[in-house]
């Protein structure tokens, strides 16, 4: 490689061009990856932490989880779901127990999309609580859906029978009723329609209540991939 | 969100990448005092756009599930030679068309709304045909951004400005309340 | 002497040469991410490492890089710093990161960078380039931190996340949205020049003064 340790040459050859655009990417590859390496491990456990802690938030009483998801006509325990395989979360108690599930949903709402997590009681048929994972509504109002304990708290004990409604604040009469919030009605409606839908594509697909797949690894499995 | 509609409307409108995401701002600002060019200049962009979401729909789906972290590389890679390629080709087929443009031709690499439609593209997972329609909608929003602002400084030219807000202290109230009318789009699609 | 360049080139980032209200540059990052006055002074960081980093690099290989493919070497030096900040705000910060969302990656296509490399750092002595970085991003986190700060006290009532304010104020939200964004950016910059144009009127009068006029 020429070594010019002062002015430009005239017009440098294309060997030259080439050569220096070659080497900038060689040690920008290098470091890249470098940095990658390096944080990949606290990457990766700051994402399980995050999931576990939304999972024990929707599902109270859970301590132990895994990653469940269906292939070949039922619901199978993975320590790695496929990329796109859409995934649920089993909660277990401390003795090892099935609680509930934990399921993530999303689509589009107000704004943007919004995610979220709820937990599920297969036997009571009833939602437990929801944790909204994402979301880009409006602030004041659509982010109430996160921010209104009120709103939060119509969630701890639904029942999904025959889908769950939105109506009116003030006005739920039923154990299926959710008090939309005031001035944020699609934020809120989209809520409830994302929680339905995802209901609707799993409930085929469940085990009969009682049957679900026991916890791998004991009641102390951390059970997100490990 | 596969909904094909939605994202073009969305891209478009709703979730306009210059008055919603502040994308794009720099030749918004620095472009917009000529409808003429402000024109041309978007068509050059949601061209560069629509190149990009395929190939960075290509580089996703083949070659970055191998090595993440290139992607930023990649793609600023990919960018830059598509306006290298539509520089030359604009040369050739439109010699005046490329004079009329000059500088704003390459700074179209540094436009952040290219490389952060690559970039939003990528976390929502689109398809191919779903990175084509977000492509077109971020560019003809983004052209539509442009024209209305151009629009309206040409209009507001020969009026009475006061001296201490001439400049881009005006362009940016103008496009604060653009981008409050935006806002109105929100909404829009929404299914009850 | 070399101390009072240093300590010129610095300064002139801060106030004088100001990246956002004078230069103009880096719009992008300034409007999105000044929702809050964390976030603000998290890109205004982020910025800083990278425009440092390049710059001493840039500065550093200043004779050895040819002239025909400096573009394309300023932007994978840039692009490399970018992503290396990405990753450590991800495993060091993650919530910080998620608010910061595209953007992170997107501090390659602040004009402010690639302008600096090419304006300054590909031509001065490494200590001068990376005093003239450190001005820059210096003045950048100084405007996204004053549009951080009024758009969260205003939008939200706080200021890093301490509220300010009693439970009655009632928070003027459009702040904290898009259409906020540009307006307040619109009145600082009408704010500065007002502040430029009293100044060159006063020099003015200085100068008519000493000439013996008046």
């Amino acid at each position: 490689m020429t070594a010019d340790a002062g002015k430009q040459p005239a017009a440098p050859s294309s060997l030259r061009l080439v050569l220096t655009l070659a080497i900038a990417g060689l040690v920008s590859g290098v470091a890249i990856i470098g940095i990658y390496q390096t944080t990949l491990p606290t990457i990766t456990a700051n994402k399980a932490r995050e999931l576990r802690e939304a999972v024990f938030k929707v599902l109270p009483g859970v301590s132990g989880m895994q990653a469940l998801v269906y292939r070949d006509g039922r619901i199978v325990v993975v320590p790695q779901p496929d990329k796109d395989e859409p995934v649920i979360y089993g909660g277990y108690d401390e003795q090892g127990d099935f609680v509930g599930y934990a399921m993530p949903g999303a689509g589009p709402g107000f704004q943007d999309t919004i995610a979220l997590l709820y937990g599920y009681l297969p036997r009571e048929k009833q939602v437990v609580g929801m944790e909204i994972l994402e979301s880009r509504e409006t602030p004041g109002l659509g982010d109430k859906i996160y921010k209104d304990a009120h709103f939060v708290g119509e969630f701890s004990a639904l029942s999904v029978e025959p889908e769950i409604v939105a109506v009116k604040k003030g006005t739920s009469t039923q154990n299926n009723h959710v008090d939309s919030i005031t001035g944020a009605t699609i934020s809120s409606k989209a809520v409830v329609r994302i929680i339905n839908e995802t209901h609707a594509a799993w409930a085929a697909q469940l085990p009969a209540p009682g049957t679900e797949p026991p916890l791998t690894g004991g009641p102390a499995d951390n059970g997100t991939g490990q | 969100m596969d909904n094909l509609p939605w994202i073009f409307i969305s891209a478009l409108l709703v979730n306009n990448f210059v008055l919603t995401y502040f994308l794009g701002l720099c030749p918004f600002l620095g472009v917009s005092n000529s409808l003429e060019t402000s024109a041309r200049l978007g068509l050059a962009t949601t061209f560069v756009m629509l190149v990009t979401a395929v190939c960075a729909w290509v580089l996703n789906t083949y070659v970055l599930v191998y090595a993440p972290y290139l992607r930023l590389i990649c793609f600023i890679v990919v960018i830059a030679s598509t306006v290298q390629f539509i520089e030359m080709l604009i040369k050739k087929l439109s010699p005046a068309l490329f004079r009329a443009m000059g500088i704003f031709l390459p700074l179209i690499t540094t436009n952040c709304a290219i490389l952060g439609l690559a970039i939003f593209a990528t976390n929502r997972g689109y398809g191919f045909w779903e990175g084509i329609v977000y492509a077109l909608g971020a560019g003809i929003g983004f052209t539509l951004a442009l024209v209305l602002l151009a629009g309206l400084r040409e209009e507001s030219e020969l009026s009475n400005i006061p001296k201490l807000i001439q400049g881009t202290a005006m362009n940016l109230i103008i496009a604060g309340v653009l981008s409050m009318a935006f806002m109105g789009f929100a909404g829009l699609f929404s299914t009850s | 002497m070399k101390k009072n360049e240093s300590y010129e080139e610095f300064v002139k980032g801060i106030w004088r040469d100001n990246p956002v209200f004078v230069q103009v540059l880096g719009m992008c990052p300034m409007l999105a991410v000044t929702n809050s006055a964390v976030n603000a002074i998290a890109m205004g960081m982020a910025t800083l490492f990278v425009l440092v980093g390049s710059s001493f690099l840039v500065s550093v290989f200043r004779h050895v890089i040819p002239k025909q493919v400096r573009i394309s070497c300023f932007i994978i030096i840039i692009a490399t710093f970018v992503t290396i900040a990405d990753y450590t705000l991800l495993a060091l910060v993650p919530k910080v990161h998620k608010e910061l969302g595209a953007f992170i990656p997107l501090i390659v296509a602040n004009c402010l960078i690639l302008g600096r490399q090419e304006a300054f750092a590909s031509r001065y002595p490494t200590r001068l380039a990376v005093m003239d970085a450190l001005g820059m991003a210096g003045g950048f986190l100084l405007a996204l931190f004053s549009l951080g700060a009024v758009r969260e006290i205003l939008g939200d009532g706080a200021l890093f996340g301490v509220r300010l304010f009693s439970e009655n104020f009632e928070p003027w939200i459009v702040m904290i949205l898009p259409p906020g964004g540009f307006l307040t950016l619109g009145v600082i910059l009408l704010f500065f020049n007002w502040f430029k144009y009293k100044k060159d009127e006063f020099l003015a009068d200085v100068a008519e003064a000493e000439r013996g006029g008046s």
